[in-house]
């Protein structure tokens, strides 16, 4: 993904930040991101975002180890190798809740835990800009993308006037790219020009 | 309006002047700088004790299992006292972490993430002991149901100890998903404010890259509880199953339906204990009083007189039956060689530790004493592992053939052994201890404005508003 221009404005309590991002919303400029040190409850409605999902794939997950292990221990003792145990019935349907369960439980934890991690992109050694150093300590973080219906000065007075304090001005990777976070990646537009020998 | 409205009559669960800054200071501060010599002191101790662990155990699996005192009457003796015990210990963990969570129990913040570690580091320990029981170790993975050569010969699908091997193995890995889905914003917490070179890539690496993105918090939260409500009845199966060891044998003593309801309490009781020893320690230490506070103590032991009634209500209740039932195995049993008997002693020990002793906190002034809840999970500890002993051995010793009546007393490698899983165990919450946040840095700032002291009197004037009110702006609010 391409750069992109950004307009950051830090909130120190989110008291201030609730009303703060109802009225950019209505003044209709795109908010990129909110970083929060924290969840702030109530913060995805005001910013108009969806529910997640995450919880129907984690019961999708869970169905799948239902019938994993029900149809996997059903298949060896009735079919691949029918062991006469103490002359028990060879589908002891009993005896197999206690695997389905903790199979069921096992799909449904890793499966949900690796679709937070792809939803979310993250992994280690994957790199995203930080707009802010604190926004994991103390600071709530509103980005602002700058379009081309919009103008970062613009911007910058109208955080201001709700109440944002640090306004500044970011061109950054929206994305994830691989990286280490004790290196400064430089985009490319600022690296130095080879030198033409 | 704020977001969450909590009386001023419950205690505040962070006492002091706070902001969102100084939690972090707090909490993560102790990261950043050298250990204190205890802590060294500590750490070489428990490295000592592994080293003598492996020691122990490298004897065992050289010589085979025979250089224990297990013998043809008593075939399971301290390993599996030691497994059952650790796995219970763990489960006090989980209990904080999910149950807790789905009770809304704001008091869990403040322990959860210790407790969490716990409940891993006490699974690892567990794990080395049916394992090594095993004999040839290096066979320990045909407990797994693969494609082999040999048929091929699938596992016993119908046996409690096969459920075990999947219920240990799924508990494990639910436990350190759960752990280290909620490490992952503390660890960018470490990560952005890290001064050295080294710290900002270690804790990059292990903080995946998060952001504290408003959607990615959206996704964790879902996650957490979900993860909470798996985890939830996945801790009572645990040691439902490890009970079923037991429950599913013709052993008088074992043979009982009440084990499972019976362990799952136990094991709540033993691991609130060992999360009581840990704390205190770690909060004294780390200076952590603030967020682990004297209410935080009195909830636990709260817990720990609760559950300590109904294990002594099991106890008394297998009297009972050993008694009504007319079974006179089960009579003998109880009556001649657990509360009597050349092991009658073990039994004694687990009584006054695990009942009577518990019923101090009754009292308010104990719960809330440090030094006495201190003693009193050491007892527990003590009493827990007499119980499982008690079970295990006292049922044994004395099976249908007294021609094979036996006493069975430990060799040094199997209490090498058990001293090696404390040398683990407390060489992993050192490094947990020194390199990890020991508090959920984020839960605490979320609870932190409406149960920190400092804000508490904020809401005396929603105290005094009429309920039709608050009510109303609560819906109107944002």
């Amino acid at each position: 993904m391409a750069a992109k221009k950004f307009v950051v404005g830090c909130f120190g309590d989110e008291a201030v930040l609730f009303p703060a991002v109802k009225k950019v919303r209505a003044a209709g400029y795109k908010i990129h991101d909110v970083y929060t040190p924290f969840p702030v409850h109530g913060l995805d409605h005001a910013m108009g975002l969806r529910e997640t999902s995450l919880h129907t794939a984690g019961f999708v997950y869970g169905i799948t180890g239902t019938t994993t292990a029900l149809s996997f221990m059903s298949w060896v003792f009735t079919s691949d190798w029918p062991l006469n145990i103490g002359g028990k019935p060879h589908f002891p349907l009993p005896a197999f809740i206690p695997i389905t369960f903790e199979l069921t439980v096992l799909f449904s934890a890793v499966g949900m835990v690796m679709t937070f991690c792809y939803l979310c992109q993250l992994m280690p050694f994957v790199k995203k800009h930080i707009f802010h150093p604190r926004q994991t300590d103390d600071k709530f973080v509103m980005v602002i993308e700058v379009t081309n219906k919009s103008n970062a000065g613009e911007i910058k007075d109208f955080l201001a006037s709700v109440g944002a304090a640090e306004i500044n001005e970011q061109i950054a990777e929206p994305g994830w790219w691989y990286g280490r976070f004790d290196r400064e990646d430089r985009l490319y537009a600022e690296q130095p020009a080879p030198l033409n020998v | 309006m704020h977001l969450k409205y909590e009386s001023t009559l419950r205690e505040p669960l962070v006492d002091g002047v706070k902001d969102y800054h100084k939690v972090t200071e707090d909490i993560i501060g102790p990261i950043e700088a050298k250990p204190g010599k205890l802590w060294y002191v500590g750490f070489f101790i428990s490295l000592s004790l592994l080293a003598f662990g492996v020691f122990s155990v490298t004897w065992e699996v050289y010589f085979g299992t025979g250089v224990w005192n297990l013998n043809k009457t008593v075939g399971w003796g301290w390993d599996i006292t030691n497994f059952v015990w650790w796995v219970g210990i763990g489960h006090a963990g989980t209990l904080i972490s999910a149950i807790l969570l789905l009770f809304r129990q704001g008091w869990r913040t403040g322990v959860n993430r210790a407790a969490e570690a716990m409940t891993i580091f006490a699974v690892m320990c567990a794990g080395q002991f049916p394992i090594f029981h095993m004999g040839r170790v290096w066979m320990a993975f045909f407990v797994l149901p693969y494609p082999n050569t040999r048929g091929p010969l699938w596992v016993n699908f119908n046996s409690p100890l096969l459920w075990d091997v999947f219920a240990i193995s799924t508990y494990f890995t639910v436990s350190l998903l759960f752990w280290y889905s909620g490490l992952l914003p503390d660890f960018a917490t470490v990560r952005d404010r890290a001064k050295t070179k080294l710290r900002k890539l270690l804790y990059g690496v292990a903080s995946f890259g998060w952001t504290g993105s408003t959607k990615h918090w959206q996704r964790h939260e879902s996650l957490s509880l979900v993860l909470a409500g798996l985890s939830t009845p996945l801790v009572l199966s645990v040691h439902t199953i490890v009970s079923f060891d037991f429950a599913t044998s013709v052993i008088p003593g074992w043979h009982t339906t009440i084990f499972p309801p019976y362990f799952v309490a136990g094991a709540i009781f033993s691991g609130f204990a060992m999360v009581n020893t840990l704390l205190i320690i770690t909060r004294k230490i780390l200076h952590l009083e603030d967020y682990i506070t004297i209410g935080h103590l009195d909830a636990m032991n709260r817990v720990i007189v609760l559950t300590g009634s109904i294990v002594g209500c099991a106890y008394l209740t297998e009297l009972f039956m050993a008694w009504y039932s007319g079974s006179q195995y089960e009579f003998a049993e109880f009556y001649k060689y657990r509360a009597a008997g050349p092991l009658g002693w073990s039994y004694w020990i687990m009584m006054t530790c695990n009942v009577i002793t518990p019923q101090v906190f009754w009292f308010r002034k104990m719960r809330r004493n440090v030094m006495v809840s201190f003693i009193m999970s050491i007892i527990v500890n003590i009493g827990m592992w007499f119980e499982r002993f008690v079970i295990i051995c006292t049922s044994l010793y004395r099976d249908y053939l007294p021609s094979s009546w036996t006493y069975y007393r430990p060799a040094w490698p199997e209490v090498g052994f058990y001293m090696g899983t404390f040398g683990l165990f407390f060489t992993c919450y050192f490094l947990f201890a020194k390199y990890f946040p020991v508090i959920a840095v984020a839960e605490i700032k979320h609870v932190l404005k409406t149960s920190g002291e400092s804000f508490k009197n904020d809401m005396t004037k929603y105290d005094q508003e009429s309920a039709e009110k608050f009510a109303h702006d609560l819906e109107h609010a944002h």
